[in-house]
């Protein structure tokens, strides 16, 4: 009797949990999956078939999309990486007391404005009539307006913006748990800055890194509203052509395959730089 | 015989904001010697020894290793390594590679730093455990690895910082004795801080009590125990039991105290004589107190105290007493000589006056 209450008990608690892999992640996924397989032969009737898949690596203009959005992502990911490394170990290390809570509300402040808005900013401080135009004009740097938005770099530097926090946190957090004395050994065996770097510290962190990549990297392969605000017509990003699939075209078979494909990459992204870094998921969420 | 001296160090002085942490610190480390800097917590020897390891710059002062002027070098060329109180081992390195890392920087090639790692992992008693992490390790074997890590790159000058601080007693008592024979073995002049005088004493070849910034007393451990030169030296290093009283004469480097009470002791008079009437503290240690009725000697110095307890410790068994109202220990010989002691009987304590010390009070 008791053991049957406190069975169902377990239940209980696991349902919401359950619930929420079952139907927001695993249905619509094989869903997905199925659509992504199904051939239209006419308006009533599907087929099985690889069509959506044959076109995706016959069209170049899908797979070209495809790799620069992956290159993209993985230099927007080294780069967030190299700007928050400084700020995540002045944080956690040379920061004492009241300024190292000040800074770290300081990253978070942004992530209370929502994406669209985040990016608005970074075009009103871009754009031909920006703030840096004016101030470039301003002080004889430039003859004419500059057009700094709607270009790669542009791009990157907003993905990189976006993805800031997700790396510093991480960062933080194995960089605080880190003993002091480790980083004193290391000069005071004979190492200079860089070599206490590559071979103390580095490794060290290591866990937070990988991790801080894996989200950061997700989250730019991701993302929809920097790439296209922020790179203008002629900047492809994949998600954009998930969403001309779903939404423009009405080809949801389509739409289904390049979804899948995003998922592969991405999950085999991590899986390899996992295996490079020697670290182990559960390691690196733990 | 003038030896070469290893380290030097001339009125060193490290300020924060008003405190003084190390005020006018000289040293003098012959080369090859233990030497100890001895004191209770927060008294400065552990920003001393930063900076000796270049972590810290001094205020004032210069330190001179082998004759040479370390102010401006950096920790990372200084030849000097540091065991820390924690160890710091790399926790993503093997045992070797923590060990072999001194001698990368050093560029030994690949061939002759495996062979300095295996024969230092030798020396200290861990051959073969080159490819285990330092994790896998019991406390005295990192402990030996650590000081293996500085070992291999011949340091003129090796600091440790309480290193032993974190092992169990048994482990401790045993660390303490073989850190004295590598110490020989190696010949490397070893600076050790501590607050615990046992390891100090056992290991040094001479010993600085420090105490709020200064050095108190520069001597050999045998010095500082039997010839303690102030006040703190005395309550500091060793058991010892304190008597306030003033001074009424002086016979002979032999001052006469008299006791709260009324009662006349004899001790040596350390330093320089005080006035007459003035506050003094008698020192005796606990070895030095025997039990009245034993063979008493007409010059001994005896007070009449009252049992408190008495506190059974094997060879270091002693009885607590009270004499008006300050508490002293004598040790009670395990022969068997001892007479029962039940509280609050009368028990006289006697000493030879020569092993007691006499302090004036009220000096810095």
């Amino acid at each position: 009797m008791n053991r049957q209450v406190s069975r169902l008990s377990l239940w209980l608690l696991l349902a919401p949990f359950l619930l929420w892999i079952l139907l927001l992640v695993l249905v619509p996924h094989l869903q997905m999956l199925r659509v992504s397989f199904q051939v239209r032969e006419s308006w009533d009737t599907l087929e099985w078939g690889l069509s959506q898949y044959r076109n995706f690596f016959t069209e170049s203009y899908y797979w070209r999309t495809f790799v620069r959005t992956g290159v993209m992502s993985l230099f927007t990911t080294f780069l967030t990486l190299l700007v928050a490394f400084p700020v995540a170990w002045y944080i956690a290390k040379l920061a004492r007391g009241r300024s190292k809570g000040f800074l770290f509300l300081a990253c978070l402040i942004p992530f209370w404005a929502s994406e669209l808005v985040r990016t608005y900013g970074w075009m009103i401080l871009l754009r031909e009539s920006g703030v840096f135009s004016a101030a470039l004009q301003a002080l004889g740097w430039a003859d004419g307006p500059v057009e700094m938005l709607y270009n790669d770099i542009a791009v990157i530097v907003g993905l990189v913006y976006n993805g800031l926090l997700f790396m510093v946190v991480p960062l933080v957090t194995t960089l605080e748990g880190m003993d002091d004395t480790l980083v004193e050994a290391g000069y005071d065996l004979g190492g200079g800055h860089l070599t206490v770097l590559r071979e103390v510290v580095v490794p060290w962190a290591m866990p937070g890194i990988v991790s801080g990549c894996i989200v950061v990297f997700m989250l730019t392969l991701g993302s929809y509203l920097t790439p296209i605000l922020m790179g203008g017509k002629d900047s492809a990003w994949f998600t954009q052509q998930i969403f001309t699939q779903f939404i423009t075209r009405f080809n949801w078979e389509q739409g289904a395959a390049l979804g899948v494909l995003l998922l592969v990459l991405s999950s085999l992204m991590v899986w390899l730089g996992l295996r490079l870094t020697g670290q182990s998921l559960r390691k690196v969420m733990g | 015989m003038t030896q070469e001296s290893d380290l030097s160090c001339q009125g060193l002085v490290r300020r924060f904001g008003a405190h003084t942490a190390v005020d006018h610190v000289s040293l003098d480390v012959p080369a090859g010697a233990f030497f100890s800097i001895l004191g209770p917590s927060g008294c400065g020897k552990t920003t001393l020894l930063r900076l000796l390891a270049g972590f810290d710059r001094p205020d004032e002062g210069e330190i001179r290793i082998r004759g040479q002027r370390m102010n401006e070098v950096p920790p990372n060329r200084r030849p000097v390594n540091m065991v820390f109180q924690h160890l710091a081992l790399f926790p993503t390195m093997t045992v070797g590679d923590n060990i072999a890392y001194g001698l990368k920087r050093q560029k030994v090639p690949a061939a002759e730093r495996r062979r300095r790692v295996a024969e230092v992992l030798e020396q200290v008693g861990l051959p073969g455990l080159a490819d285990r992490n330092p994790q896998e390790l019991s406390g005295g074997q990192r402990q030996r690895v650590a000081l293996a890590r500085c070992l291999v790159l011949r340091p003129t000058l090796l600091l440790l910082d309480e290193p032993l601080g974190a092992l169990d007693l048994k482990l401790r008592e045993q660390m303490k004795v073989e850190l004295k024979h590598l110490q020989k073995a190696f010949g490397t002049t070893f600076v050790y801080i501590t607050h615990d005088q046992s390891e100090a004493m056992v290991m040094s070849d001479q010993v600085a009590v420090m105490r709020a910034g200064r050095f108190e007393q520069v001597a050999s451990p045998e010095q500082l125990y039997r010839e303690p030169a102030t006040p703190f030296v005395a309550g500091f290093v060793g058991d010892n039991n304190r008597l306030s009283g003033e001074l009424v004469g002086l016979d002979a480097g032999l001052a006469d105290v008299r006791l709260p009470d009324g009662t006349r002791v004899r001790g040596r008079l350390a330093g320089e004589a005080p006035a007459k009437g003035a506050p003094v503290a008698l020192f005796v240690r606990p070895e030095a107190l025997v039990l009245a009725g034993e063979a008493l000697r007409p010059d001994y110095a005896t007070v009449r105290t009252e049992v408190r307890t008495t506190l059974f410790d094997g060879a270091n068994s002693r009885v607590e007493v009270r004499h008006g109202d300050q508490t002293l220990y004598a040790r009670l010989p395990q022969d068997g000589s001892a007479p029962r002691l039940t509280e609050g009987s009368t028990l006289y304590l006697a000493w030879d006056p020569a092993l007691a010390r006499v302090f004036a009070l009220g000096e810095p």
